[in-house]
């Protein structure tokens, strides 16, 4: 099995499972009952995701390893996610930002993994597709929403959109793993799925009253390895378990 | 994150488990326009497989009989047997009377 093959699963995997973990620490400290579990569920289905993804690749990894293993013996550096997904859930704006930055392109990105030549992949897009689909509907009402709320609401979003947008360019970085899946029929043409994200956030933006951001600064990064500061402190909790006791099992 | 004082409105949330079923009362929820309801109905009630079809709607549009009234306005009808259908007998087969 080929490494970028194993690079694939775990830039997508990582993606779920280190935005799963930002939005698990929100559990119980929502804005209200319902929302707290909305949250929450979507939470879950990222981990479902990246624990479908781990598990595929676990047995092809070397050494053999589980999906559990993947999730939590990893070390930071081998971690692949990009940097969107581990940024700090500073207020309400910020989480509802990252998460349809996220929402957007995972709509586009497994709409058109559907197609992949790898039958996995095809099949776990066409099962997950469903739940994308929803989130990238509730979230997108949320932006609409605290676009058009209070005075306070507006500035968090527009605070939040111009904080989070450096790390956006990132999920469309074609490294040499995107490279080979694209050439392999694999995965999907990132400029594609770019330009339809492109055009899903002009919508909300201009549904939300937020001006097209002017900044063009990016930041890379994570799909390659390299973190930001955050991903440590995640890690160190979401392993503590398994380093103290590294034969628990569920 | 600091909790809201104002929840939103209360909604009434009812679940069709399969098509031609009734709608069954499930619970309610709070929230502030009809897209939030119908979401926050779907993702409190129905994560487990239990939907076919949802009806939301707001508490305070349901017309209801309150407690004092009840005992004037559902009449005990023990008295009245005659009310009851229950002198039929039915053909063999009939399970749904």
């Amino acid at each position: 099995m080929n490494t970028a093959y194993i690079n694939l699963f775990l830039q997508l995997a990582d993606n779920s499972l280190i935005l799963a973990h930002r939005l698990s620490e929100n559990c119980s400290k929502g804005p209200f009952l319902e929302e707290d579990l909305a949250i929450t569920n979507v939470a879950l289905d990222h981990i479902g995701l990246a624990e479908n993804l781990l598990n595929h690749i676990a047995n092809q990894h070397t050494p053999i390893q589980t999906g559990d293993d993947l999730a939590f013996k990893r070390k930071e550096s081998d971690y692949r996610n990009c940097l969107l997904v581990e940024q700090p859930n500073i207020d309400f704006a910020h989480i509802i930002v990252r998460q349809f930055f996220i929402d957007a392109f995972n709509f586009y990105y497994y709409s058109a993994l559907t197609r992949s030549k790898d039958q996995f992949l095809s099949d776990l897009s066409y099962k997950s597709i469903k739940e994308i689909t929803y989130h990238l509907r509730r979230i997108s009402e949320w932006m609409v929403r605290l676009g058009n709320g209070t005075e306070e609401s507006k500035r968090r979003l527009g605070s939040a959109f111009e904080n989070l947008w450096k790390f956006t360019p990132e999920l469309f970085e074609i490294t040499p793993t995107d490279e080979w899946a694209f050439q392999e029929g694999i995965a999907p043409n990132l400029k594609a799925v770019q330009s339809d994200w492109l055009e899903k956030i002009r919508e909300i933006l201009y549904m939300s009253n937020l001006k097209f951001p002017q900044n063009t600064k990016a930041i890379h990064g994570g799909k390659m390895g390299i973190h930001t500061e955050y991903l440590g402190y995640i890690l160190c909790e979401m392993q503590y378990l398994t380093n103290k006791y590294p034969d628990a099992i569920w | 994150m600091k909790t809201i004082e104002n929840q939103g409105e209360l909604w009434e949330v009812f679940i069709q488990s399969k098509a031609g079923q009734p709608f069954k009362h499930v619970g309610s929820i709070h929230a502030f326009d009809k897209n939030m309801a119908i979401e926050n109905a779907r993702d409190t009630y129905t994560r487990r497989g239990e939907a076919h079809g949802m009806w939301v709607v707001k508490s305070q549009e349901i017309v209801s009989v309150s407690m004092s009234e009840a005992a004037y306005f559902f009449e005990d009808m023990k008295e009245k047997i005659y009310r009851h259908p229950t002198f039929y007998n039915l053909p063999e087969g009939v399970t749904h009377m």
